[in-house]
C-alpha cells in the first residue's frame, strides 16, 4: 500500500506541476490584442496589482453580483487556504514558528470550508436558474472537496492518525525515500481523492485559479489612449 | 406602432428575479446576410451544401481565434459555473429565456470549446456538458448570440470578469466565416466601406445636409454657425454617427456640437470620407474589419492635417476610438513605431487623442470659454442613462469613472433640474438600451422591446417620483433604439435626447446685449 500511495503522488504530483505549467504557459504565449478592461479600471499598473489583490483575497466583483455566491464561495476558500497552510506542516521540517501559529486556525477552517461547500452544493440544487446551469461535474467537484474536507476532519477530530508517520512519509518521497504510510481507512480515503484532485485540476474548470490572473478584462491597465498595445500578429497586418 | 404578437414585459413590485422560461426566445433569428452582402466583405457567401465542410470551417476558425484571443482561452477555461451573472443580463430579464443567462449563452460555444478542444470534454463529453457542433447547434448560436447586445454588464459581476461580449463576438466572427452573416450588420459594413458611413449617404448628399441645417439655424438663432466639410488645416477633426445628420433626436446634438465649436471659436472640420464614427465591424469581432473601417479615419486625419480628433456622441464609436483606435490606426499618443508615429506627431500633444465631445465641451466650460442660460432647459426634468460602451469599456477624462462624471457635470452646468435613476440601473451597473451590438434591426424588435424592460422600469420609477420628462444620453444606438421602443411602454418617443441637445438649448452664442 505504501508502494502503491508512493507511485500514485509522484504521478499526481508530476501531472498537477506539467499540466498546470503547460496550461499557464499557453494563456501567457495567447496574446491579448486589444485593450479591454471592463472600466472603470485602474490607470496604472499598481492600481491593477491592487484591483487583483480585491479580486483574489475579497472576490470583490463577485460581492458585488451575488451575496449569497459570495458569501459561502468566500467561507469555502478562505478554508481551504487555511486548511491549505496548516498542511505545509507535512512537507516542511523543522516547522517555522509562523506555521505553529498557524495551526489552530487550520484546524477549525474545516468547518468553514464544509460549510462553504454545502451552501454553494444547496444553492445547486435550490436555485432554479443554477440548477439550469449545472453540469455533472459540477456535484462531482463539490462531492470530492467535501469527501476531502470530510475525511480529514475525521482524522483531526475523530480518529487520529499518526501524523508524524504521515510527515516521514511525504518528507521522504522528496528525497526518493520510501517511509511506511499508516494504514487508516480515512487517511486513505483522504490521500485517494486528494490524488484525484491533483489530477484533474489542470483539466476542469479549476483552472479558473490561474485564469483569473490572465483575465484580460481584469489585468490590464486603462490607458489605451497613452500606450499603443499591439499584438504581434497584428503588427503582422500592418506590414501588409 | 404596429401590433405586436407578445405582450410587453409588466413592471415587478419588487425587482425579485423572474422564473426561467426554456426556449422563450427560440424563434428570434434576424435576417442573414445576402451572398451579395457577403461577398463585399470577402466572407463565405453562404453556407456549404455539406455539413462537414462548414462544421470543419468552423473548428478550424475557432482554433484560430483561441490562438489569436487571450480573452478568448481563458473565458473558455474558466468559468466555475457560480451563477453569479445568471440574472445580469438585459435579455435574460426581458424574455425569462435561460439562454439569455450570459453563463447558458457562453456555454453555447463552450460545450464545443470542450469537445474539440479540452481532454475532459473529448473523454467524456456527457459529463462536463460538452457538445458536437452540429447545425442545430449553429443555428442556437445565430439565434442567441443575436441576442446578445455585447453590452459587458455580466462581466462587472463575473468573478473573474468573463465577458460574454468577447464570446459573442468570436462567435458571430465563426458565423461570418462559414457564410452565415447578419444581415443588418454586414450590410451596413458594405456601406461604409465604400461610401464612408453607416447610410450610405455621399458626399454630395452630406454637403447639401449641412448647408440646410446653417441656413435653418441661420434663421432660428441669427448667427452663422458652420458646418464645414473637408477644410484643409482645420484645428480639429469631428467624427461623428452619420444618424446626427439628420435621425431625430441625433440632430439636436449634432446642433449642440455646432455651437460649441462656434460659441469657443474653434476651427473644426467634419470629413466626407471618414463620415461615420460607427464601426460595426467590432460587432462580429472581426479584427482587419474593424481596422479597415477605422484607417478611412487616419487617413481623412492625415489629409486634412487636422490637430485635434474629437468623436461625437456615439457608444459603441467611443469605445473603439477610446480603446482601438491606437491599437488599429496609431490614432492616440506614446507609440514607438513609424506607422503610428507619422500621425501622432500631427496631433496636438496637449490633448487627448481621440477627445470625447463631453471631453471637449466640459474643458471649454471648466476654462469659462462658454456661457449658458440654464433657465432654457427648465422645462425639462432630466436624467441620464449611462451608453454600456462609454460606461464600462471606456474612459472620459483623467480619472476611472470620469466617464460617468464628465456628461452629468455637463448637464448640471446647462440646466438646473436632475434627477439620477435608480443606482444598480446606472454608471457600471447601467443597463443596455436594448439595441446594441448589432441588434438595432426591425425583424429584432421582440428581444429590444423586451431587452428595454430593465431600462423602463427604472425610467418608469424616475418619471412616477419626479416627473422626470428627459432622458439624455450620448449614443446614436441608444436614441434611435429608446426612439422605437420608449411609445410601447407608454412613453413619449421625444423623452430620449442627447446632451448637446441640452447644451444647444442653453448656450450663448455671442455677445447677445
Ligand atoms: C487564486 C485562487 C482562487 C480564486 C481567486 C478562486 C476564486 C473562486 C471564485 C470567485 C469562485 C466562485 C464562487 C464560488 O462558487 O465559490 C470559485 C469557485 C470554485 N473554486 Fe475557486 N478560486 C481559487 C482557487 C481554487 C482552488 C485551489 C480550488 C480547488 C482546490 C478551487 C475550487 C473551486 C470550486 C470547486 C469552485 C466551484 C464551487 C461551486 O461549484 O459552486 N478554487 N473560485
Ligand atoms: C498530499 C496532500 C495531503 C496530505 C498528506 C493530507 C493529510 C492530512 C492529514 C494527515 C490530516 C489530519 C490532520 C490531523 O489529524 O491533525 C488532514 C486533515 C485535513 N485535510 Fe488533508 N492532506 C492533504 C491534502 C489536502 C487537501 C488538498 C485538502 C483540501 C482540498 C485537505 C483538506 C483537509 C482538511 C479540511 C483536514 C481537516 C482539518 C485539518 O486538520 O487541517 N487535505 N490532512
Ligand atoms: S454582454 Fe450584455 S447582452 Fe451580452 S450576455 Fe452579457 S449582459 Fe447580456
Ligand atoms: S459569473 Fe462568471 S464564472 Fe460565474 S457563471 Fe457567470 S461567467 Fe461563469
Amino acid at each position: 500500500m505504501t508502494l502503491f500511495f508512493a507511485i500514485l503522488f509522484y504521478l499526481a504530483t508530476a501531472l498537477f506541476v506539467v499540466g498546470l505549467a503547460y496550461k499557464i504557459y499557453d494563456f501567457a504565449r495567447t496574446p491579448a490584442p486589444l485593450s479591454i478592461p471592463t472600466t472603470p479600471a485602474p490607470t496604472t499598473t499598481t492600481g491593477v496589482a491592487f484591483r487583483m489583490t480585491r479580486e483574489v483575497v475579497l472576490f470583490e466583483s463577485l460581492f458585488k453580483g451575488n451575496l449569497w455566491i459570495w458569501l459561502f464561495g468566500w467561507l469555502f476558500h478562505m478554508g481551504l487556504f487555511l486548511v491549505l497552510v496548516r498542511h505545509l506542516r507535512y512537507f516542511i521540517d523543522p516547522i517555522p514558528a509562523w506555521l505553529l501559529f498557524f495551526q489552530p486556525f487550520g484546524k477549525y477552517a474545516a468547518f468553514m470550508m464544509i460549510a462553504g461547500l454545502g451552501g454553494l452544493w444547496a444553492r445547486r440544487f435550490l436555485v432554479e436558474r443554477i440548477r439550469y446551469i449545472t453540469t455533472p461535474s459540477d456535484h462531482l467537484w463539490l462531492a470530492l472537496l467535501i469527501g476531502i474536507g470530510i475525511s480529514g476532519a475525521a482524522m483531526t477530530f475523530v480518529s487520529h492518525v499518526d501524523v508524524v508517520a504521515v510527515k516521514a512519509f511525504f518528507l521522504g518521497l522528496m528525497v526518493f525515500e520510501i517511509n511506511p504510510l499508516p494504514a487508516h481507512p480515512a487517511l486513505i480515503i483522504h490521500l485517494l481523492l486528494v490524488a484525484l484532485l491533483l489530477i484533474l485540476f489542470p483539466f476542469s474548470k479549476l483552472l479558473h485559479a490561474p485564469g483569473v490572473f490572465f483575465s484580460p478584462t481584469r489585468n490590464q491597465a486603462d490607458n489605451p489612449r497613452e500606450k499603443r498595445h499591439l499584438a504581434a500578429w497584428a503588427a503582422q497586418i500592418e506590414k501588409n | 406602432m404596429a401590433d405586436l404578437e407578445f405582450p410587453i414585459p409588466k413592471y415587478r413590485d419588487y425587482p425579485e428575479v423572474p422564473a426561467i422560461k426554456a426556449g422563450a426566445m427560440a424563434h428570434s433569428r434576424p435576417h442573414v446576410a445576402s451572398e451579395k452582402i457577403q461577398e463585399a466583405l470577402g466572407y463565405q457567401t453562404k453556407l456549404a451544401e455539406d455539413w462537414q465542410v462548414t462544421h470543419d470551417k468552423a473548428i478550424g476558425k475557432f482554433g484560430e481565434l483561441l490562438g489569436k484571443y487571450r480573452s478568448l482561452k481563458v473565458f473558455m477555461d474558466s468559468c466555475v459555473h457560480c451563477g453569479a451573472c445568471t440574472d445580469k443580463c438585459h435579455y435574460f430579464i426581458g424574455t425569462n429565456d435561460p439562454k439569455n443567462m450570459p453563463v447558458a449563452r457562453q456555454e453555447l460555444m463552450r460545450s464545443v470549446y470542450r469537445r474539440y478542444f479540452t481532454l475532459a470534454g473529448k473523454m467524456f463529453p456527457s459529463l462536463v456538458g460538452a457538445q458536437d457542433l452540429t447545425k442545430e447547434l449553429l443555428d442556437e448560436w445565430y439565434t442567441y448570440f443575436w441576442q446578445c447586445s455585447e453590452c459587458r454588464r455580466c462581466s462587472v459581476f463575473c468573478p473573474y470578469g468573463i465577458d460574454t461580449a468577447e464570446v459573442t463576438m468570436a462567435a458571430r466572427n465563426i458565423l461570418d466565416t462559414v457564410g452565415y452573416g447578419q444581415k443588418y450588420t454586414n450590410e451596413i459594413l458594405g456601406k461604409v466601406n465604400k461610401i464612408g458611413n453607416n447610410l450610405g449617404l455621399p458626399g454630395p448628399a452630406l454637403e447639401n445636409t449641412l448647408e440646410g441645417l446653417e441656413e435653418d439655424l441661420k434663421e432660428d438663432t441669427g448667427f452663422d454657425i458652420k458646418y464645414p466639410l473637408d477644410v484643409q488645416g482645420a484645428e480639429v477633426l469631428l467624427v461623428t454617427p452619420s444618424a446626427d445628420f439628420f435621425a431625430e433626436p441625433h440632430i439636436e446634438s449634432l446642433i449642440g456640437y455646432g455651437k460649441v465649436f462656434h460659441a469657443a471659436g474653434i476651427s473644426w472640420t467634419l470629413s466626407s470620407y471618414a463620415s461615420e464614427a460607427g464601426n460595426f465591424g467590432m460587432f462580429d469581432g472581426d479584427y482587419e474589419m474593424m481596422r479597415k473601417v477605422a484607417l478611412r479615419i487616419r487617413k481623412a486625419a492625415l489629409e486634412l492635417g487636422v490637430k485635434r480628433i474629437v468623436v461625437g456622441e456615439c457608444g459603441h464609436a467611443w469605445r473603439i476610438a477610446y480603446a482601438f483606435w491606437n491599437t488599429l490606426s496609431g490614432l492616440g499618443a506614446g507609440a514607438n513605431d513609424p506607422f503610428a508615429i507619422e500621425l501622432q506627431k500631427q496631433l496636438d500633444p496637449r490633448y487627448k487623442q481621440p477627445s470625447h465631445i463631453c471631453e471637449f465641451t466640459w474643458d471649454l466650460i471648466q476654462q469659462g470659454r462658454l456661457q449658458f442660460d440654464k433657465e432654457a432647459n427648465d422645462h425639462r426634468i432630466i436624467t441620464f442613462h449611462d451608453s454600456c460602451n462609454v460606461a464600462r469599456a471606456s474612459r472620459m477624462g483623467d480619472y476611472p469613472g470620469g466617464q460617468f462624471e464628465i456628461p452629468r457635470n455637463i448637464i448640471k452646468a446647462v440646466a438646473n433640474k436632475y434627477v439620477e435613476m435608480a443606482p444598480d440601473t446606472i454608471r457600471e451597473a447601467t443597463f443596455c438600451c436594448g439595441g446594441g451590438g448589432g441588434i438595432l434591426t426591425d425583424e429584432l424588435v421582440e428581444a429590444r422591446i423586451k431587452g428595454a424592460f430593465p431600462r423602463m422600469e427604472a425610467l418608469q420609477q424616475v418619471v412616477d417620483q419626479h416627473g422626470v420628462n428627459f432622458m439624455a444620453t450620448i449614443c446614436a444606438i441608444c436614441k434611435a433604439q429608446f426612439t422605437k421602443v420608449l411609445p410601447y411602454y407608454g412613453f413619449n418617443m421625444r423623452l430620449v435626447g442627447g446632451v448637446h441637445q441640452l447644451v444647444s438649448t442653453a448656450i450663448r452664442l455671442g455677445n447677445e446685449q
